[in-house]
């Protein structure tokens, strides 16, 4: 049986990668990944966000208080340790190449051109065999329009481009208003694969204290069926590869995901839940069901089901989903 | 010769580049001023900086002074070379090491920063009192006069010391030398290693103490031996000041820069010549030159080597024409004949007479004076005063100079006017905020011109004494020759004054030369600015023909993303001003200079310097030449009218900055100072200030509480005080069923807010249907201004709550109580400051403080303001500070004292009873004062006690009336921080907590020393980098509590204000009631962690839920009840160590600049924290057996009665 796939230019053995998460934050969880098997790994994103403003507190902190007392004309050692950079994350993602043998794919968040576009070259250099960039950004500005707002990350994905020459994923949220569209901008930026979908923290109320908290919950199945769609719209239409994200809990959502169109399988929920040594089991359940319903290898799998292969592609779309809630309602 | 490399430092920097070079073991320990060579040389070390030799110094914090001393002693005696860096009190510490350093003939080099030894009163700044007080050590003492010196010295002294054998002393002026910033040339290793004798350093090794060739040294030597075996080093004293002769040649063949042991300076047949030594000798010089190039008969014999005093040098070094002459000493000797380098030289002189070495025409009188004692101004004018007495046909003798004695009469006239500065050199003065960033870019500008341009530079920096809003005062010069001028400049080519609040406060204009430039940072542009001067400063630009710029560096800095940050937009306005460079070349330069400081830091902050730096010519405008006065108002006076005489006289002088003034008759003589004068003094720094919506408001008192300046106060009251309330006044029904009818109100002290918003983030109660609102949001103070100051005078009259009322006292009663602490100088949103509040709302008016030197003692009584009040019966904290080390050993003596005269009242009580009466005098000796009414109750009684004590004769009656308040029951507290009480203080506390006193000891516990800057003590905890643990600490905190525990019957609490309030009222109240010692350890979020203070409060809560700062209380009187005496007060760890660590700058920085290493010591931390707990669990679940023995069979006597 052969289940190897070729994401990003890059040829993996399987389909099963962790995605960004903090699963490849300590070198024991990667060791322990890569030991059940993980075809690749994804580490957690690099946020422009959080470099910049650590930079600017981190000077605005230590400085406020310098040279305003006699005693005391600074209150830290000196500056020259103090490297609020990405050069922790760099040190990691090197470590990280030492300790294991599979493919590491650096991750960076962030979304508008600026002086953080100097870190992929760096990433690169630290070893990383590929980098996947999370365009996250909420559109609350009352005068940005989508289309700026497509134009600029399409902009940063063209520099990042430029500025390496290691593949490069863009890992998109859904919330665009013409997906296809767009993904076929970021394809001719130079996008070597387009990663479905981003997972956000979400805002929730506690209404006795009134304050809004953040949280993560856990992705469950549920989840998928969002991501099978716009992997069948996309599959075939772009010469980026094409990677799942979110929702995956088992071999079956796997191979759901590929014949929607993938060509690798991100995990992280279920990983986190059951422990990196689950990945083996996920490519175990893999196995079993191709060898039951006698599938030889993934390629002709993949896309078998997208829009543009599946029997009845009315499916994908929105009349089908009104006739469903009817159903629903009906039953 | 090769040209020497020139580099700007300050004299600190300089003597500890080549301290470090030249040293194996360095010991050190912070104060100020001379804690920076300590820091740098511990910098370098970490950063792997060798010595000469190719080695990394070993540098190690000791717990005090005396404790690197010692370090430093043992290290020198197993034959290493070492040095230490100290000043002031810390030299006091090191003195007795100094004896055995010398006497066993080690070649050591010390380095001083020369600083004021406190007396009536501490001083950080400058003076010889400190290296005076080591003049019988046996050590050399070397004196350096400028940046310069303080390095060649430094070179010279280590030279010399390992020659001769005898251990020096090499001093600089503090402050004045150890932090004026200049360019001077370097001494490079390759120098060094021309200039150190290798022999000499083989020949220390070779005496080091080894069991391989051991020697027995510390003997103990009795009436028969130890005289002549002390006077068996003699040759070698004698021989020392030869050493540095030819140090010194060697040193100026290598350099070109040539001193001795004296230097002559001035006519070759001078009448009249000044002695002196440290910076004071570069400003006489200059005075000199002037005057000689006059025709004046003057000269300078400037002191470099003081001890071993070479007489024939000395008298060699004075012209033979002199006649009279001034020796001028900065330090003071109460008692003595005169003060010590005018003793030295009487002798010498009467010495060099009687041996035939003088030749003088006639023997020249010789006459003493003293100047410039902590850093007072020595500037040419009082040097021709100097220079004016002695052309008297009989001057006056032990003058002083500098000040205006009309008490004495001791001092000199001098003419406030007289200018003398060189007319090619260029004078620079900007007035700034501490906040803004102006010393940083001068210090940044001088090295840029230093380093980059033919220009010799000075910088000079004066900080008021406020840790929160300070004013800062940058003097720079810049010249083509080396600047001498050791004093502040009073004539300006260019003043910049970098705010605007500053035109009402600050006469800035002082200083400007006429036709010089003005610049000014102003909100009001070009044509709108004039009008909005006031008179005074309108005045002073027409009649100076000032040349007016404005600039609004704030709109600039803003639109650079740059906050309050206006350092890099007034920098540029001062290149492009000054002319110093071309400004497109000062441009290029400040950006390359921006590149280099945050460069490795941060992208984003070099871009947004960038951005100010490209944003700021197109808005800097000259005002058109004004001609007219339109002012319509002059500058406010500095105090209110209704403030005491004293004030008015004195501390506002003081205020304006004009101290200076201020005769000798303006001040006690004894030191002690009026209370609650920080009330005067209306800084305004908030630009926000709370604004309470009694509507939303839960009436919880918790922002009253966290305040750190007691800037936000609760009151109760009946609805009948509020008539006559302004219309604006705020007040709501109090929400009460034990006290109906009452009214309530928050109100803020608007001028005295530092705007730090803690009080805002405590705030639980938000607008339901706007949660974003909450009982207190902040708003612009200006507009508020004016109305709030009304409110604020009509809710200090409110009345104050009856203490005798209130039962028992919680979080939210306690802050009905009147705080005794308010407005003091300490950093917005300070974390210690709080604790003390609330301490003197409990107790403040029956409290003595004892209070160890630090920010406490700083920010509790640093002139001219000072925040410890009185009530309205004029009770109040009385408040001291001793030292640092013996904050613990002070406070008991308080303790001990009080005791004794209650002991003896009681007793005289006893004995005039008959006479008193009763019931009265039982009710008096019986009174119980565990509640504010049984003290109240108890007050009354003593009241009554004077009355009829009054009425009654003899000697016992009048002892009693002096003594009677004690039977009032008295609060004794220890007040510091951890450097007290965990490091130089623990001997002393740990004596205390000995003893079974009544005393209450608070340690401000903020983790570092905060007030030298950030050093590490005992109490940092792991993980954490501080200066002298750059790299994070890898030693666990110590368990302070803990180890108070171990005595068991010590009162211990560990309290966070943030975290649990009520925890924190309930350990202070419980440690005060306890009968014995109390150890209370508050955690203090500080500055020095690296993060936003006004986060401070979540902080705390973290701290405790992460269970890195865990709260408990230990109550040795539970174990008599059977239970346990620990009781833990949170609960079992549940954040993550890391998420309260990656908050804070101190644990960030490790993590870093070094992930593999936090990860390690996060792990460690983590491990540290759960065994701590586990045991802290432990201890709250076991009772202590009483094991009490049969009573025997004669009852012991009971233990004196607590008069309680």
């Amino acid at each position: 049986m052969n289940l190897s796939v070729r994401y990003l230019g890059l040829d993996l053995p399987h389909p099963l990668i962790p995605g960004a998460s903090p699963l490849a934050d300590n070198l024991d969880s990667v060791r322990r990944l890569e030991d059940a098997g993980a075809a690749a790994i994804v580490l957690r994103s690099l946020f422009e966000e959080q470099i910049l403003r650590e930079q600017a507190d981190a000077v605005q902190n230590a400085e406020i208080h310098e040279e305003s007392f006699a005693e005391a004309l600074t209150y830290f050692p000196t500056p020259q340790v103090f490297v609020f950079g990405p050069d922790e994350y760099l040190e990691h993602l090197r470590r990280v190449k030492v300790a294991v043998d599979i493919p590491v794919i650096a991750s960076l968040n962030g979304a508008t051109p600026g002086g953080w576009l100097n870190y992929p070259p760096m990433i690169a250099a630290a070893g990383a065999d590929a980098l996947e960039l999370n365009l996250y950004r909420l559109a609350f500005d009352h005068y940005l329009t989508g289309k700026e707002l497509e134009n600029e990350a399409v902009e940063v994905v063209r520099e990042v481009r430029r500025s390496v020459r290691i593949p490069l994923a863009v890992k998109l949220s859904p919330f665009y208003s013409s997906l296809a569209q767009f993904a076929g901008q970021l394809d001719r930026a130079g996008a070597d694969g387009l990663v479905l979908f981003n997972r956000f923290y979400q805002p929730d109320i506690d209404p006795e204290t009134l304050e809004l908290n953040r949280s993560l919950h856990l992705s469950d199945h549920r989840e998928l069926p969002l991501r099978l769609r716009w992997l069948g719209a996309l599959s075939g239409q772009l010469r980026a590869s094409l990677a799942v994200s979110g929702g995956v809990h088992s071999g079956r959502d796997a191979i759901k995901s590929i014949m929607a169109g993938a060509h690798a399988v991100q995990m992280v929920s279920v990983l986190l839940q059951h422990g990196p040594e689950h990945l083996g089991r996920i490519l175990q359940e893999m196995k079993d069901w191709m060898e039951e319903f006698e599938w030889e290898s993934l390629g002709p799998m993949r896309g078998n089901m997208s829009l543009e292969r599946c029997p009845n592609p009315a499916a994908y779309e929105r009349a089908n989903y009104v006739q469903m809630l009817q159903s629903w309602r009906n039953r | 010769m090769p040209q020497a490399r020139r580099i700007v430092v300050d004299g600190n920097e300089a003597a500890a580049a080549v301290a470090h070079r030249l040293s194996e073991v360095i010991a050190i320990y912070p104060i100020t001023p001379s804690s920076t060579m300590g820091e740098l040389a511990d910098s370098w070390s970490a950063h792997g900086r060798p010595n000469l030799w190719g080695a990394v110094p070993h540098v190690m914090e000791m717990q005090s002074e005396g404790g690197a001393a010692g370090a430093v002693h043992g290290a020198l005696i197993a034959g290493s070379l070492a040095t230490t860096f100290t000043a002031s009190q810390g030299l006091l510490l090191m003195i007795p090491n100094m004896y055995k350093i010398a006497g066993e003939l080690t070649p050591f080099c010390m380095h001083v920063a020369a600083r004021t030894i406190a007396t009536h009163a501490l001083s950080i700044f400058g003076d010889h009192s400190d290296v005076m007080a080591c003049r019988a050590t046996g050590f050399a003492l070397l004196c350096s006069a400028s940046v310069q010196e303080a390095q060649d010295m430094a070179a010279i002294a280590h030279m010399a010391t390992l020659r001769s054998r005898i251990p020096f002393l090499h001093f600089f002026d503090g402050f004045r030398t150890s932090h004026e910033v200049a360019k001077i040339e370097e001494l490079s290793d390759d120098d060094l290693r021309l200039l150190i004798d290798e022999a000499a350093i083989e020949a220390h090794r070779s005496r080091a103490l080894t069991p391989d060739r051991p020697v027995l040294r510390g003997t103990a030597q009795n009436p028969d031996t130890f005289f002549q075996a002390r006077e068996a080093s003699n040759g070698f004293h004698a021989a020392c000041a030869a050493f540095v002769s030819e140090a010194m040649s060697h040193f100026g063949a290598l350099t070109g820069r040539s001193y001795d042991l004296f230097d002559y300076a001035g006519h070759p047949e001078a009448e009249r010549v000044i002695v002196m030594m440290g910076s004071g000798a570069e400003t006489a010089e200059e005075t000199v030159e002037q005057l000689v190039a006059r025709g004046e008969k003057v000269g300078l014999v400037k002191v470099r080597l003081f001890h071993p005093f070479k007489t024939s040098a000395f008298v060699a070094a004075l012209p033979k024409s002199v006649r009279a002459i001034a020796v001028l000493d900065r330090t003071k000797e109460p008692g003595a004949v005169g003060d010590p380098l005018y003793l030295e030289i009487l002798a010498a002189l009467r010495e060099a007479q009687d041996d035939g070495l003088t030749s003088f025409a006639e023997a020249p009188r010789v006459v003493g004076g003293r100047y410039g004692l902590s850093s007072k101004e020595f500037d040419p004018p009082m040097v021709m005063a100097v220079f004016a007495n002695l052309a008297q046909t009989k001057p006056r003798n032990h003058f002083t100079v500098g000040i205006t004695d009309d008490v004495t009469h001791t001092s000199l006239p001098w003419d406030l006017e007289f200018d003398l500065e060189p007319a090619d050199v260029k004078r620079a003065v900007f007035y700034g905020l501490g906040a803004d960033g102006t010393v940083g870019a001068n210090k940044n500008s001088i090295k840029i011109i230093g380093e980059e341009t033919d220009f010799f530079t000075q910088g000079y920096f004066v900080y008021d004494s406020k840790k929160s809003g300070a004013t800062t005062v940058s003097h720079l010069r810049f010249g083509p020759r080396p600047i001498r001028s050791a004093y502040l400049i009073k004539q300006a080519d260019f003043v910049a004054c970098h705010q605007f609040e500053f035109v009402d406060k600050v006469d800035v204009l002082e200083r400007a030369a006429p036709g010089g430039v003005f610049l000014l940072n102003s909100p009001y542009g070009p044509d709108e600015v004039w009008d909005r001067l006031p008179r005074e400063m309108q005045e002073a630009i027409l009649s100076k023909k000032l040349r007016f710029y404005v600039i609004d560096a704030y709109k600039v800095a803003k639109e650079a993303d740059m906050g309050g940050r206006i350092n890099t937009v007034m920098q540029v306005c001062f290149f492009a001003l000054s002319g110093v460079l071309p400004r497109e070349e000062a441009i290029a330069k400040i950006k390359g200079a921006i590149e280099k400081t945050y460069g490795k830091r941060g992208e984003v902050v070099v871009q947004r310097n960038f951005a100010a730096v490209d944003r700021t010519l197109a808005n800097l405008h000259e005002v058109p030449e004004p001609t007219v006065m339109t002012a319509k108002r002059s500058r406010p006076p500095m105090v209110s009218s209704e403030a005491p005489d004293f004030v008015k006289r004195v501390t506002a002088v003081m205020m304006a900055g004009k101290g200076d003034l201020l005769p000798v008759s303006a001040f006690p003589p004894d030191g002690a100072w009026p209370m609650a004068t920080s009330q005067w003094e209306k800084r305004n720094l908030a630009v926000e200030i709370p604004v309470w919506d009694q509507k939303v408001c839960i009436q919880c008192n918790q922002c009253a509480l966290v305040c750190p300046h007691a800037a936000i106060r609760a009151k109760l009251y009946a609805p009948e005080a509020l008539a006559g309330a302004p219309a604006t006044f705020k007040s709501d029904d109090f929400r009460s069923k034990d006290m109906p009818g009452m009214k309530y109100t928050i109100q803020v002290a608007p001028e005295d807010c530092t705007g730090c918003t803690l009080c805002v983030q405590i705030c639980p109660a938000k607008d339901k249907t706007n949660p974003r609102h909450k009982a207190i949001d902040m708003a612009p103070q200006r507009p508020l201004r004016d109305a709030e100051r009304l409110n604020y005078a009509f809710f200090l009259d409110l009345p104050e709550l009856d203490r005798a009322k209130l039962g028992s006292v919680d979080l939210k009663s306690s802050q009905f109580l009147q705080p005794l602490f308010e407005y003091s100088g300490a950093c917005a949103g300070c974390g210690e400051t709080p604790y003390i509040k609330v301490l003197t709302q409990l107790f403040g008016d029956r409290a003595l403080i004892a209070n160890a030197t630090g920010c406490t003692s700083i920010y509790g009584a640093n002139l001219p303001t000072t925040p410890y009040a009185v009530n309205r019966e004029g009770r109040g904290p009385a408040w001291a500070n001793s030292l640092f080390e013996d904050n613990a050993e002070f406070g008991l003596g308080m303790r001990l004292g009080v005791d004794a005269h209650r002991d003896h009242a009681i007793q005289t009580l006893g004995r005039l009873r008959g006479g008193i009466g009763d019931p009265l005098s039982g009710e008096i000796l019986e009174a119980i004062q565990d509640t504010e009414a049984g003290i109240a109750s108890q007050r009354e009684r003593v009241r009554e006690l004077k009355s009829r004590l009054k009425a009654m004769k003899g000697p016992e009656a009048r002892r009693l009336e002096t003594l009677a308040d004690y039977l009032v029951r008295k609060s004794v507290w220890l007040v510091g921080g951890d450097g007290w009480a965990y490091d130089i203080g623990f001997g002393g506390l740990d004596h205390v907590l000995a003893t079974n006193r009544n005393v209450n000891i608070l340690v401000l516990d903020t983790e570092v020393y905060s007030n030298t800057g950030g050093q590490q003590s005992k109490a940092t905890p792991l993980g954490a980098s501080a200066k002298f643990a750059e790299a994070g600490k890898e030693i666990p905190k110590k368990d302070l509590g803990l180890l108070a525990m171990s005595y068991g019957h010590v009162y211990v609490a560990r309290i966070a204000f943030g975290a649990k309030m009520a925890q924190t009222i309930q350990a202070l109240q419980e440690a005060e009631a306890y009968p014995g010692p109390s150890l209370v350890i508050a955690y203090s979020h500080c500055i020095a962690h690296g993060y936003d203070m006004a986060q401070g409060v979540d902080q705390q809560k973290l701290a405790m839920s992460s269970g890195t700062w865990p709260l408990y209380r230990y109550d040795p009187r539970r174990v008599g009840r059977g239970e346990p005496p620990l009781h833990l007060d949170s609960p079992a760890p549940k954040t993550p160590l890391a998420e309260y660590m990656r908050n804070e700058g101190r644990f960030r920085v490790v993590e870093k600049a070094d992930p593999v290493r936090f990860a390690r010591l996060l792990k460690s931390a983590e491990k540290t924290m759960r065994q701590r707990y586990a045991v802290y669990q432990q201890l709250a679940g076991i009772t202590v057996p009483l094991f009490d023995p049969k009573p025997p069979a004669e009852a012991p006597s009971p233990p004196a009665p607590e008069n309680r």
